[in-house]
């Protein structure tokens, strides 16, 4: 099969280059036989034939049984639990893997011990046509164009061209549609909708929806993944406004975190890694980072969530929250900042929230 | 067999008389294809795509590209009663509910990545032996859309199941449009139908994965053979192998018959890895939902370099007049991907414009006589690999015991030093290599047989390198190399007077001069002396 035995007499294919002949020197091996009736095809030896036709007769027969079984396999093995669809599995895949197995390998018998060893050459010819046939395409291509008139007539060139240019233009504005123009949407989440009654949006539980009264939310280095309220299930609301909520003891809080947006040592994150907008979800109650199992991007958590490790470029946005009359953790606002992957417009929101501050 | 049977002339009179094809198979039935085990890489891109195309359409059978919410009342218990999507319902649907749905959606995926894998194999076949150059540049082009248009084809397609982990690729997707200067927030609405994640992903990526991109491939892939069958095969260097003809087996029968068995052989060993290697289990990772991850998460291996040069990104972001730039995005999703693709186009008309050589070429090059070459490829693979490899960092850091973020650093340093010291090893390594190969048609090779002097010395006789290896290698090709020589009156060439000029010059010098020529390999070499006149002596080299 490679290229340094294409000459069929001489064929070691197990030979390494540079390693020596077995047979003697090659030069001494040039082609002794080569056939009377076709140059290059060079016949099998009959006995090795029959001996590969019954090889590979053998390997069609595995083929046809192997065949047979995955027909077998479709009718006995049904499918309805996991045991049961793994069983169907392995039977169908193992008989049609066996089927075409043998049958490639019968092929390869087939080609390689009973069809001749070819050594054919045939010959190329440089790609580019001849120079007759370029003037001749040449002169043929102006004079189509002298008869058409379109090098002549102006007037009919650019009425073309100024008629093709909207009609071009045309399915660009039919894919308008494909989606609202972003506005501002980037830049709020649900956290900052009027609830129905009025009060301020609770923090629940993502999973079970459980509101989280204040004085529960006790132990520090505690960690809840949470979602607002009145949105649990609604996936595009989830994918900006879940947060991490966090509590610590009031000592451990440092300049970063907004005092004013905790509610007794309970700090609320965005769950949105503002790298490309993984949920942050790993945690380290020991050294309070935050790291996005994604690209790694690591936060503090003890300090406004900023970054200290990976690609993340900015904190991860604080959210104010307070308690309701209940005692549950609530939105007292809205993120100041927008929260998630940073988009074009996005501009350094956090600077203008201090400059306001 | 004197006559075809009947059944056979009537179809062809019948076609022949209407298409004329008598004329066509009369210049194709006996045509000749060289033969080595490198040409086969190509084919088991066409035969996974072949695969797919199959497997693909079963699957589309049952499978609803809905983000309409659904309760699971399937056979798989774990998920009884959980709220989904019926494009998660229906693919856990085809998974346990459908004889034969998991063995041929596990085929389907394994022969997707056997699709790219097979046309980076390909691909890195073509450039090392320079296959790429005239006249099959714009085979080179196809196939780099070729290899374009897969990778997006997997992203669309395995972002269908719309599990937790296809969910996961999808933000990252998302974050990346929106990453993008200006038209970045207006893409991502248009793809996603407004905010992340919508209800139209799914259905609009399962139209570009099952019609747009497939259709593409088809016809680029159409164009790809039939260029290549115009055009003929490339061979390598070899006895009675020249660059105006072809050597090997006929189309008819034997190249068929080869080619059907292998595309057998690629279907059966997919068939056995998705019989027996799991993958993509959907059914463990759950819905999607935008709140949760799972640790881990690694997208198809050939996305795996564009997620680690996210990760090894330092974190950067330019801020100005009210608008955001998020290089730590930006940079990682393009640049590599822009390198790598780009410089691959380009890399045959540089060639071109370094050596001045505009002439066909048949023989395939060995990686060895283009060292240059050779190296930037080195190079480049180095450059993927390792970002490929830190896609995985976390997995490696959890293995092997080694700090996360030491990972990350050692892949800052690693994406610039590591290509460079790929290029001079294989650079080396070819030099090496082309010693060797001088060294076995001047000096012949270990004949095993150790042989005593009179005089008590041993010596091991060396015989001649056999006659197809020799011709093998008497097969190098000279590289063109631009002359910046002066003329006798101390004139340069036109082309060199420029600064670009020069420094063309010089890069075709350093890129084609050659440092082993063939023959006279040793003759400068004076340590080598003594052997020389062992070797005239009587073919034989002194033992060290």
């Amino acid at each position: 099969m490679t290229e340094h035995n294409e000459n069929p007499e001489s064929r070691v294919p197990t030979r390494v280059i540079g390693t020596p002949p077995t047979d003697g020197p090659i030069v001494d091996n040039d082609p002794i036989h080569v056939p009377a009736d076709v140059p290059g095809v060079v016949p099998q030896d009959p006995v090795k034939v029959r001996k590969a036709e019954r090889l590979v007769a053998f390997l069609f027969l595995i083929t046809f049984l192997a065949g047979v079984a995955f027909i077998a396999s479709y009718v006995i093995f049904q499918v309805g639990t996991i045991d049961k669809t793994a069983a169907s599995n392995y039977a169908l895949g193992g008989s049609l893997a066996v089927a075409l197995l043998s049958l490639a390998v019968g092929i390869t018998v087939w080609v390689r011990q009973i069809m001749p060893k070819y050594n054919l050459v045939q010959e190329r010819h440089s790609m580019a046509s001849d120079e007759d046939t370029r003037e001749y395409v040449k002169e043929t291509f102006l004079q189509g164009a002298d008869e058409s008139g379109f090098v002549k007539h102006r007037l009919l060139r650019r009425t073309l061209l100024l008629a093709a240019a909207p009609l071009g233009l045309a399915p660009l504005f039919l894919l308008k549609d494909l989606g609202p123009l972003p506005g501002t949407s980037l830049r709020h989440t649900v956290w900052g909708e009027p609830t129905k009654n009025g009060k301020p949006r609770r923090l629940v539980v993502e999973g079970t929806g459980q509101p989280i009264r204040a004085a529960d939310f006790n132990s520090p280095g505690g960690i809840l993944s949470v979602v607002p309220q009145g949105y649990e299930e609604d996936l595009d609301a989830l994918a900006k406004a879940t947060l991490i909520l966090l509590k610590f003891r009031p000592e451990e809080l440092k300049s970063g975190t907004n005092l004013n947006w905790t509610h007794d040592g309970i700090v609320a994150y965005s769950k949105i890694c503002t790298h490309v907008g993984c949920p942050a979800a790993l945690y380290e109650q020991t050294t309070h980072h935050i790291l996005c199992p994604c690209h790694q991007s690591t936060f503090d958590a003890a300090d406004g969530a900023k970054v200290v490790f990976g690609p993340a470029a900015r904190p991860l946005p604080q959210l104010p929250i307070g308690i309701d009359e209940e005692g549950y953790l609530v939105a007292k606002s809205d993120f100041k900042v927008p929260v998630g992957p940073s988009f074009w417009e996005r501009g350094d929101a956090e600077a203008q929230v201090r400059e306001n501050a | 067999m004197d006559a075809p049977p009947k059944a056979i002339v009537g179809p062809s009179t019948f076609v022949d008389d209407r298409l004329g094809a008598g004329t066509f198979l009369k210049r194709n039935l006996r045509k000749i294809f060289p033969d080595h085990w490198s040409f086969l890489l190509g084919e088991i891109a066409l035969y996974s795509f072949v695969i797919l195309l199959l497997t693909g359409t079963f699957l589309t059978f049952w499978f609803k590209p809905s983000m309409g919410e659904v309760t699971y009342t399937g056979t798989y218990a774990p998920l009884y009663g959980v709220k989904m999507s019926e494009a998660y319902q229906s693919a856990l649907h085809i998974s346990f509910d459908v004889r034969g749905g998991l063995l041929i959606r596990q085929i389907h995926h394994w022969a997707a990545l056997l699709f790219v894998g097979g046309m980076m194999a390909h691909a890195l076949r073509i450039f090392f032996t320079g296959a790429y150059r005239k006249p099959r540049e714009i085979n080179w082009l196809i196939g780099i859309i070729l290899l374009t248009l897969a990778l997006l084809e997997g992203l669309t397609g395995y972002s269908l199941p719309d599990d937790l982990l296809s969910g996961a690729g999808l933000r990252i997707t998302e974050g990346v449009m929106l990453s993008i200067p200006v038209i970045g927030t207006y893409l991502a609405f248009f793809l996603f139908g407004g905010e992340y994640p919508g209800h139209d992903v799914i259905s609009r990526f399962y139209t570009i994965h099952i019609l747009l991109i497939p259709g593409i491939l088809l016809a680029l892939i159409t164009a790809h053979m039939i260029i290549m069958w115009v055009q003929k095969h490339t061979q390598m260097a070899g006895k009675g192998r020249t660059e105006h003809n072809v050597v090997g087996a006929p189309f008819y029968p034997a190249f068929m018959a080869k080619s059907g068995a292998f595309f057998l052989f690629t279907f059966a060993v997919i068939a056995l890895l998705g019989t027996f290697a799991q993958i993509n289990p959907i059914w463990l990772f759950g819905p999607y939902n935008p709140a949760n991850i799972s640790a881990a998460s690694q997208p198809d291996w050939y996305m795996g370099f564009l997620e680690g040069a996210l990760r090894i990104m330092p974190s950067w972001e330019i801020n100005l007049f009210d608008h955001t730039i998020p290089l730590s995005v930006l940079i990682p999703a393009l640049v590599p991907l822009g390198l790598v693709m780009t410089g691959m186009a380009l890399y045959p008309f540089i060639e071109q414009w370094v050596t001045g050589d505009r002439s066909e070429h048949h023989i395939a090059e060995r990686p060895r006589n283009n060292p240059h070459r050779t190296a930037i490829g080195i190079s480049a693979i180095t450059f993927y690999g390792i970002l490929w490899l830190l896609g995985a960092n976390d997995v490696i850091s959890a293995n092997f015991k080694i700090d996360l973020y030491t990972t990350t650093w050692i892949g800052r340093f690693a994406i610039f030093i590591g290509p460079a010291i790929a290029y001079f090893i294989a650079y080396r390594m070819c030099i090496g290599l082309q010693r060797k190969d001088a060294e076995v048609l001047s000096h012949g090779v270990e004949s095993g047989v150790i042989k005593r002097m009179p005089n008590g010395q041993y010596i091991e006789v060396h015989t001649p390198a056999a006659e197809d290896i020799a011709e093998h290698i008497r097969g190098k090709q000279e590289i063109p190399v631009l002359t910046g020589a002066p003329d006798g009156e101390g004139i340069p060439p036109k082309s060199a007077r420029t600064a670009l000029g020069r420094l063309r010059t010089r890069m075709s010098e350093a890129y084609g001069t050659d440092r082993v020529p063939l023959g006279n390999g040793h003759a400068h070499d004076e340590e080598h002396e003594e052997e020389h006149a062992a070797v005239g002596a009587g073919d034989r080299k002194q033992l060290h």
